[in-house]
């Protein structure tokens, strides 16, 4: 009898899931409408949505870019009056800086993302690093301009410091040629600094037209203040977090005193002692700029925001650590340079770019004593007769060019955390 | 130690202040004081100086003369004939008011907010992200400035609100009118035995509290609950409302009403108070919202998978097993936020509201006290996050995991 029996020697091939169980129907199922609750939710969401988008569309749609007052905004369309914009451009960025020499603020701007692409990206060639070290003085002779040698001079006072702290260093002690290094660079700057620049001016004028601080504003303004806050507050802050790690008592209870008060104020009262208090703390006669003073100030407030986040940080490593940088027999700016703040610093990445953030903010604050942020820009837009009324577009704008820094400084701190991630812990 | 002993047998010489471990840090530190007290001392001399030649001395008797000026929102009376310390008096209160007010509203906000975000539904989840991004990434003054010009230029002035076909109208029944000089609410009357009410309310108050002791003392007693939630609503609100009913309602609510060219009666929120509380509240529960989400999603699913596996219920496991743990997590960052929005109630000067910040601005301007008044308004700003941090320590001494 022939055996009939079959026997199926390769298996059958899965069936494709019913359309229910995949794709997009069971994602919205699943995600949507997972209970009655949700689906309520989503619904009323929804609701919400359309309604904002058939009421904010039309108001793009029918915007307008070029006219001079918000009334003949009113007279070519209904939507958005975008042309306060187009119109205020150049005060958004600048200020009242002087128009024909608006190139400066945009070259230092450029040249402010050639030198700070090294910091932010391992992969670019390490001589940018000249760039890096050098924006600082370039930009502040594009912006405020003047002479070129008399920021120059003042730099080359770290360098007769450095060069007398070398002459000293064979014959005298450490502590001795430090103090006589510091002592150099004291008398270059108050003696010799002056009349050198002047001489170099009259065998080489090279200058730029000088630019009052009152006339810088605008986004150019917010960078300045921002850039030079966030580089000067992070290096004071390492050294407030060790101050007040440190065993000495003294230093510690300064640092402890100084970081609680700064803490402890809001940062709009240290801008009121840097526009009317500061005066009577200096020297009869002397002053000194507003913008450097509100730098000097926003630093000190960040700065110590800064040290209790790198306290924190210096605080989550193991004691074993401390403690092997010691037995290695490394001494104590050694062991903080090479073993203990690397990895402080790293676990303290997103509080740092945190601090940072609301810094950059801050920033707006600024408008309130009298300097012409984006802020102070727009209230004085919006008193005058042309744009009395726009609300939505300028606060709108402003708020949009702040998101865009503020969220790409938090999306590059969380790819940092992620390449900086080694696997422990 | 026995390195130390080497040491003795020489004599001191002065290159040990700085070679030597064990005098480098004395040294170090009476360098710092020097220096400290030298600079001290600089700044002080200064102020000296400047204010000898301004023939002025350094005092605080301004506080006592006449402030002149006016303040249209205040808790407590006040004319322009009071004194400085008086107008601060003021000021405070206002600070005070609004960081309360928006405390409140940005704890209700935020929970709501990071609860959503973890929400299984996608786009609230998604919705929630976007809000929580957009407000932690702008300046809270562009917040506060926007709210205040939509209230004052957006807002219909009060005779809109007159004649048969008014352009606008109140809302919530005829008890709320928003209009371009304000918010105007219903007020609360305070009738004879009010007082009562209240005193009632606040023993129902007491009686929850000892309630709760009571059941928890019989759970551990007999092992047996009760459903607390329940009698402790009922112990809160009944007696409260029995006694209202029983008085005659002594407490009324009177509203505000449209009489010639602005409303009359009522509680008039004026449009700083508003827009700052409203600002203020939407931008701090950004960041609270984040606080809450991390604080749940910081107790590990082991947690409540555990107390599940007793035959703990849902609601149960997350009143008594996850909300604990969050919670530890949650509140010292909270605190922290609530102090932010205290501070960053001074920038109620950015729209006019009479706070601490903006009395003391004008009372600066006006007697060219400025050493003074700044210190004050410092010390005061100074002692609320002061207060608050030691409250703070104190808390989470008390909360901390008891280990072994």
């Amino acid at each position: 009898m022939a055996d009939l029996s079959f026997v199926r020697h390769e298996p059958l091939p899965a069936l494709a899931p019913p359309t229910s169980a995949g794709g997009p129907a069971q994602w919205i199922r699943e995600n949507l409408f997972s209970s009655w609750i949700n689906g309520a939710l989503t619904l009323a969401v929804l609701y919400v949505l359309f309604q904002l988008v058939t009421g904010v569309w039309p108001w793009f749609a029918n915007s307008v870019w070029t006219a001079d007052s918000l009334q003949q905004c009113r007279e070519i369309d209904t939507g958005a009056c975008f042309a306060v914009i187009h119109q205020r451009w150049n005060q958004f960025l600048f200020g009242f800086y002087p128009a024909d020499q608006y190139w400066r603020p945009t070259l230092a701007f450029l040249l402010l993302c050639v030198a700070i692409a090294p910091v932010l990206f391992q992969s670019l060639p390490r001589r940018l690093y000249w760039v890096t070290a050098a924006f600082p003085i370039v930009a502040y002779w594009l912006i405020w301009g003047g002479s070129l040698w008399s920021p120059l001079a003042a730099v080359a006072a770290a360098g007769v410091g450095y060069l007398a702290f070398r002459l000293a260093g064979g014959r005298l002690g450490y502590a001795a040629s430090v103090a006589i290094g510091l002592l150099a660079a004291l008398v270059w700057l108050n003696f010799l600094a002056g009349p050198v620049a002047r001489g170099l001016d009259a065998v080489a004028p090279i200058a730029l037209r000088e630019v009052q601080s009152r006339n810088i504003g605008g986004f150019t303004l917010t960078l300045i203040i921002g850039v030079a806050s966030i580089s000067l507050s992070l290096p004071l802050g390492v050294l407030l977090a060790l101050g007040r790690q440190s065993k000495l008592f003294f230093i510690k209870t300064l640092c402890v005193c100084f970081i609680e008060f700064i803490r402890g104020v809001p940062l709009i009262t240290l801008l009121f002692v840097a526009s009317v208090m500061l005066a009577y703390l200096l020297p009869p006669g002397s002053t000194f700029d507003l913008v450097l003073r509100v730098i000097i100030m926003v630093t000190l407030f960040a700065s110590a925001y800064i040290a209790e986040v790198i306290r924190g940080g210096l605080a989550a490593l193991p004691r074993g650590q401390y403690e092997a940088a010691d037995a290695m027999g490394l001494d104590y700016w050694q062991s903080m340079r090479l073993i203990i703040l690397p990895q402080a610093l790293k676990i303290s990445i997103p509080g740092i770019v945190n601090v940072f953030i609301g810094l950059f903010k801050d920033t707006t604050l600024v408008s309130i004593i009298g300097l012409l942020d984006p802020l102070g820009l727009s209230t004085a837009i919006r008193a005058t007769s042309e744009w009395n009324g726009v609300i939505w577009e300028i606060y709108g704008f402003i708020a949009l060019i702040f998101f865009v820094f503020c969220y790409g400084m938090s999306q590059y701190s969380q790819a940092l955390e992620r390449r900086l991630q080694t696997g422990h812990r | 130690m026995t390195a130390m002993a080497d040491h003795t047998t020489d004599g001191f010489r002065l290159s040990m202040l700085l070679n030597d471990s064990r005098y480098r840090s004395l040294t170090i530190q009476i360098i710092a004081f020097l220096l400290f007290v030298l600079g001290v001392w600089w700044l002080l001399n200064n102020a000296l100086t400047n204010l000898a030649a301004q023939g002025q001395t350094f005092s605080f008797r301004f506080l006592g003369q006449a402030a002149g000026y006016d303040i249209n929102q205040r808790l407590i009376e006040y004319n322009s004939q009071m004194s400085h310390a008086r107008a601060a008096a003021v000021g405070i209160l206002n600070t005070l008011l609004v960081a309360f007010l928006g405390c409140i509203t940005a704890t209700v906000l935020g929970v709501l907010a990071g609860i959503l975000r973890l929400s299984p539904n996608w786009l609230v989840a998604k919705l929630m992200s976007v809000y929580v991004e957009v407000f932690r990434n702008i300046p809270v003054l562009i917040v506060i400035l926007t709210i205040y010009a939509v209230m004052t230029e957006l807002a219909p002035p009060p005779n809109a609100f007159r004649g048969e076909d008014a352009a606008a109208s109140m809302i919530l029944w005829d008890s709320v009118a928003v209009t371009n000089r304000g918010v105007y609410v219903p007020k609360p009357i305070w009738g004879p035995g009010s007082g009562v009410v209240v005193a009632t309310f606040l023993a129902s108050i007491l009686g929850v509290v000892l309630f709760g002791r009571y059941a928890r003392a019989r759970l551990f007693a007999t092992g047996q609950t009760l459903p607390t939630f329940r009698i402790q609503l009922a112990i809160l609100v009944l007696p409260a409302l029995l006694v209202f009913f029983a008085l005659g309602r002594p407490i009324g609510l009177e509203a505000p009403e449209l009489r010639g060219f602005n409303f009359a009666g009522g509680l008039h929120l004026r449009g700083p108070l508003i827009a700052l509380w409203f600002a203020l509240s939407i931008y701090t529960a950004a960041f609270i919202a984040e606080n809450v989400r991390a604080g749940i999603q910081a107790v590990s699913r082991g947690q409540s998978e555990a107390a599940f596996s007793l035959g703990l219920s849902p609601a149960r496991t997350m009143r008594l097993v996850v909300l604990p743990q969050a919670m530890r997590v949650i509140v010292p960052p909270l605190i922290s936020h609530y102090l932010n929005l205290t501070k960053n109630s001074s920038l109620a000067i950015a729209v006019g509201y009479m706070d601490l910040t903006a009395t003391t601005r004008i009372t600066l301007n006006q007697t060219g006290r400025a050493i003074e008044a700044i210190l004050l308004m410092m010390a005061f700003y100074l002692a609320i996050s002061l207060s608050i941090s030691a409250f703070m320590n104190w808390y989470n001494a008390r909360i901390r995991l008891k280990e072994r």
